[in-house]
């Protein structure tokens, strides 16, 4: 990654202009060439450097649900646990973490009845209690991660 | 709640995996949809005035640009100040999420979750003594919880 990797990406963070010619826009502001821009984001997405681009909606808004849940499963099921709660289309990321409640996942549905039918076959497909842990409130950030 | 017709409907599922790499974006997702792209730019600038998008922009995958320890921290704090301390730990410029979220007594007593992330387990302790002393007096308990491995993770499309 270079001077103008990091540039561009810190940039991009804070916004992307809604206009005819955006690429453009934030290139001149870059002193470089509109393809140039898109060739170098073309490839932080080829290379998993960035994640995405574009428009990150607001889920609960759009009437979508979302939720927190965790589980302790027990190390000599973890494999089998995880095989069982990834299958459901609902989950969206899964992360094992290191706590007695050592698997926690994000559930998204377009409505929030479908957070708890989830929860509860997720409860009868595995024999272990979901902790579910939905906000309840969400405090404004700001982060920005210096390239 | 705001209600979203159709066409803006339409508009998200057009750009929530992404924006077009092309010098046009608004005129493709228009082609697209058979809109002009003045109508896509006027909806999605409404979108974005109405928080329905949060942003527009670059996510960058935190352990390609080098930050490696991502810490979910959790805090046991008073209810009644919780809204006053979560605000404040969301200020600080290294907490990408924070959180009200309930406990499960007794083994969950935590309500207040802060996720931070650093290049070092250096910087992200010291991330943790700044939260501590921001909470100071009102904490009756804490805990960080890291990945050890990412079990699934889908093309999500909001977060």
């Amino acid at each position: 990654m270079d001077e103008i990797d990091r540039r561009i990406i810190n940039t991009l963070q804070d916004g992307f202009p809604i206009c005819d010619t955006p690429y453009r826009q934030v290139a001149m502001q870059l002193g470089l060439t509109e393809q140039e821009l898109i060739d170098r984001l073309q490839a932080f997405l080829d290379n998993d450097t960035l994640t995405r681009f574009g428009p990150l909606y607001h889920a609960e808004l759009m009437g979508g649900a979302l939720t927190l849940a965790a589980v302790k499963a027990p190390p000599e099921r973890f494999a089998e646990i995880t095989g069982i709660i990834n299958a459901f289309p609902e989950v969206a990321h899964n992360y094992a973490r290191n706590h007695a409640l050592n698997m926690w996942f994000v559930i998204a549905t377009e409505t929030p009845e479908q957070i708890q039918r989830t929860i509860t076959a997720i409860e009868q497909q595995t024999g272990l209690t979901v902790y579910n842990m939905p906000k309840i409130n969400e405090y404004f950030v700001r982060l920005k991660l210096e390239a | 709640m705001i209600t979203l017709d159709v066409t803006d409907l339409a508009i998200m599922r057009a750009t929530q995996a992404g924006l077009p790499l092309t010098p046009k974006p608004y005129q493709q997702i228009a082609g697209q949809l058979g809109l002009t792209a003045e109508e896509v730019m006027t909806r999605m600038t409404a979108m974005q005035e109405h928080g329905i998008i949060r942003r527009i922009g670059a996510v960058p995958n935190h352990y390609k640009l080098g930050y490696r320890y991502n810490g979910m921290t959790v805090w046991n704090v008073p209810d009644e100040i919780i809204d006053e301390l979560g605000q404040k730990v969301g200020q600080l410029d290294f907490v990408s999420h924070c959180y009200h979220r309930p406990r499960h007594l007794p083994e969950w007593p935590y309500n207040l979750f802060a996720m931070v992330h650093g290049k070092s387990q250096e910087e992200v302790d010291n991330q943790i003594q700044q939260i501590a002393e921001l909470l100071d007096g009102c904490v009756q308990g804490y805990d960080v919880l890291y990945s050890t491995k990412i079990l699934k993770k889908t093309g999500f499309r909001s977060r």
